[in-house]
């Protein structure tokens, strides 16, 4: 405490990043560089599959801050993937809006959305809020299955939204929006973990009470989080039926996004930021060679989580950490020495 | 008039089956404080074992849930002696992302096995015979049946939680793990032993609801949707509360479904909100989710 002290104590730093974040931040940027590229390089199925992973991507991003960072298990996230979706429908149909620009403005429609719903599901905790949003994601569903002027149960198609759009853009803006939502999401919640939220944000996940009695406002922050991701999830809704220009209530609001997320999340490791980046790899090499054996598919999908669930709960990038301390996005303060020679300085 | 009185009993009556899934529910969740995501596809697998079974051989499906009621308790305490425990702690996420990998395997091995195709129990007459109350409002006899048996399985469950050693040791391990632990109670033991009474209620459920309507493999997340929310509706610990809590939910789903087919299922879920919006803790609350 004193500076004046004359014997030589050594002065503590607080460390944030790694070597292998700085690494990490050229590997990232080169990718970054290659996919905005993908349009002028690689083929058009190509630059399909690395949308669906990237918009998977930000799908299990926003669970993972859900769920991993948030302590809200939400069952029920494929409804605000919907209401994006349905937002193509009803601002893009009816409006003659840009479909791309849709993709904010499903943000802050499905946010909007998520403001009174949240009013609601907030009175449920633990395992009850869970299956408390999978009861508000089927109300979605049946209110739009329900409404004939968006196609009811049946669906509609929203390929009027993106005729006169030449096909090369069409095909090249849903990559860059994919990566803007796919990277844009990662960034985020690593921006939000490193920020004084974040920290209030990992002291909730890790004891609600203790975090609560040092002056956070868990019920504030919780909140902030369900709001965000329902927002992020409904930007990925619209974007990801830009892709399929088809939209019917089974569909959009779906349990099988869940399910991916989940997958994704899990298998990676929950509660890191490398995680769903690793899940979501998996889920996709995996769908890529099993997706030809239909329910096999996903009987063997849905053991493997269970079996990661059960034995490997951290999920591969938790083993990867834990025994090589790698961290590619380092949201821990370190405690450390300086250098003698900084020291002196 | 007549009519409404009519749409109003056989919501009623609805409520009895929707008992049945949700005091399975709320056992689980009252003894081991987990919820089950694959409650109503265990169910929905009960009833294809029923199915399987009574098909080829000809018997009553009545006659089946003699053999398909155990033989799901023993599955269930296997279940939970095997794995289930395994998950269960501090948290919650273990056990609820560990059954809801169980609902979409079930589900897929039921789709690989009986096909997406909707199948039934078939009890004959009994199936569509009514009770005349007067000239123009009746009710179901197969309904009647299955409230009663929901009501039986809750009178069984209050004198087995009211005045055994085995209710009492549910109810301590449901208070407080630990102490129980301390007073020579094996935890594991008895979470084996409530899920497998879960599941036996659940497989009763299940058998009944092929005998009422058609099932597909597809069916048990809406299952498990009604069994939650006449859990919540009638407050968490009260067994009569989830019969109440059902019956609301089976009134509010006929009755939307009275106005318009499409808006059944939805007018239970807004039911389930609007309580939860003016009493979260349910009607008949006794206890309190930690």
């Amino acid at each position: 405490m004193n500076a004046s002290h004359s014997t030589p104590i050594s002065a503590l730093v607080v460390r944030r990043g790694t070597r292998t974040s700085r690494v990490g931040v050229v590997v990232g940027l080169m990718l970054l560089l290659a996919i905005i590229g993908a349009p002028w390089w690689a083929e058009r199925s190509s630059q399909r599959l690395l949308a669906e992973f990237l918009y998977v991507l930000a799908l299990a991003q926003m669970w993972n801050l859900l769920a991993g960072y948030g302590g809200l298990l939400s069952v029920g996230q494929q409804g605000y993937i919907g209401i994006g979706g349905y937002c193509l429908v009803v601002l893009g149909l009816e409006f003659g809006v840009n479909p791309f620009l849709i993709v904010p403005l499903a943000g802050v429609v499905t946010a909007l959305v998520a403001i009174p719903t949240a009013a609601a599901l907030f009175r449920l905790r633990g395992a009850y809020f869970a299956v408390g949003t999978w009861v508000v994601a089927e109300v979605f569903r049946l209110l739009v299955a329900n409404t004939a002027s968006v196609g009811g149960g049946s669906g509609t198609s929203i390929t009027r939204t993106v005729m006169g759009i030449p096909a090369w853009w069409r095909e090249s803006t849903t990559l860059w929006i994919a990566l803007a939502l796919g990277a844009g999401t990662t960034l985020a919640v690593y921006l939000l973990l490193r920020s004084r939220h974040g920290l209030a944000l990992t002291a909730v996940r890790d004891s609600e009470p203790a975090a609560e009695s040092l002056g956070i406002s868990v019920s504030r922050v919780k909140w902030f989080v369900y709001i965000a991701s329902a927002a992020g999830c409904g930007m990925v809704g619209a974007l990801i039926f830009i892709t399929k220009l088809r939209i019917s209530p089974e569909a959009a609001f779906s349990m099988d996004w869940s399910a991916a997320m989940f997958f994704a999340v899990i298998i990676g490791g929950i509660g890191t930021i490398e995680g769903p980046i690793i899940g979501t790899l998996v889920y996709f090499l995996l769908r890529e060679f099993l997706s030809d054996y239909g329910s096999w598919y996903l009987i063997v999908l849905g053991s493997i989580a269970v079996a990661f669930m059960l034995w490997i709960p951290c999920g591969m990038w938790g083993l990867v950490a834990s025994r090589f301390d790698l961290h590619f996005f380092p949201v821990q303060r370190r405690v450390g020495n300086l250098p003698v020679e900084e020291q002196t300085r | 008039m007549g009519e409404w009185i009519n749409t109003i009993l056989q919501g009623l009556l609805l409520g009895g089956l929707y008992s049945l899934f949700a005091t399975g529910l709320a056992l689980s969740f009252g003894v081991m404080r987990m919820i089950n995501i694959a409650h109503g596809d265990f169910a929905i697998l009960a009833a294809f074992a029923a199915i399987a079974v009574v098909e080829p051989l000809g018997l009553s499906p009545f006659l089946v849930l003699l053999v398909i009621v155990p033989l799901m308790g023993v599955f269930g305490y296997l279940l939970q002696r095997l794995i289930l425990n395994r998950t269960l702690g501090q948290d919650i996420l273990p056990p609820l992302l560990v059954t809801f990998g169980f609902s979409i395997v079930i589900q897929n091995l039921l789709l690989v096995t009986f096909s997406a195709d909707t199948r039934s129990l078939n009890v004959g007459e009994l199936g569509t015979a009514s009770l005349a109350l007067s000239g123009e409002v009746a009710v179901g006899v197969l309904p009647l049946i299955i409230m009663a048996v929901a009501v039986g399985v809750l009178l069984g469950l209050q004198w087995l939680f009211s005045a055994t050693p085995l209710g009492r040791a549910f109810r301590a391990a449901s208070d407080d793990r630990e102490a129980a632990q301390l007073m020579g109670i094996d935890n594991r033991h008895i979470y084996g032993l409530a899920m497998a009474l879960a599941m036996s209620i659940v497989a009763i459920a299940g058998v009944f609801l092929a005998i009422r309507a058609n099932i597909a493999p597809s069916e048990g997340p809406a299952r498990l949707l009604y069994a939650f929310e006449a859990v919540i509706i009638g407050g968490l610990g009260s067994f009569w509360g989830t019969l109440v809590g059902a019956i609301i939910l089976g009134v509010a789903q006929t009755i939307g479904g009275k106005f318009d087919p499409g808006w059944g299922i939805l007018a239970g879920h807004l039911a389930f909100l609007a309580v939860l919006v003016v009493r979260p803790n349910g009607l008949f609350a006794r206890t309190r989710d930690r």
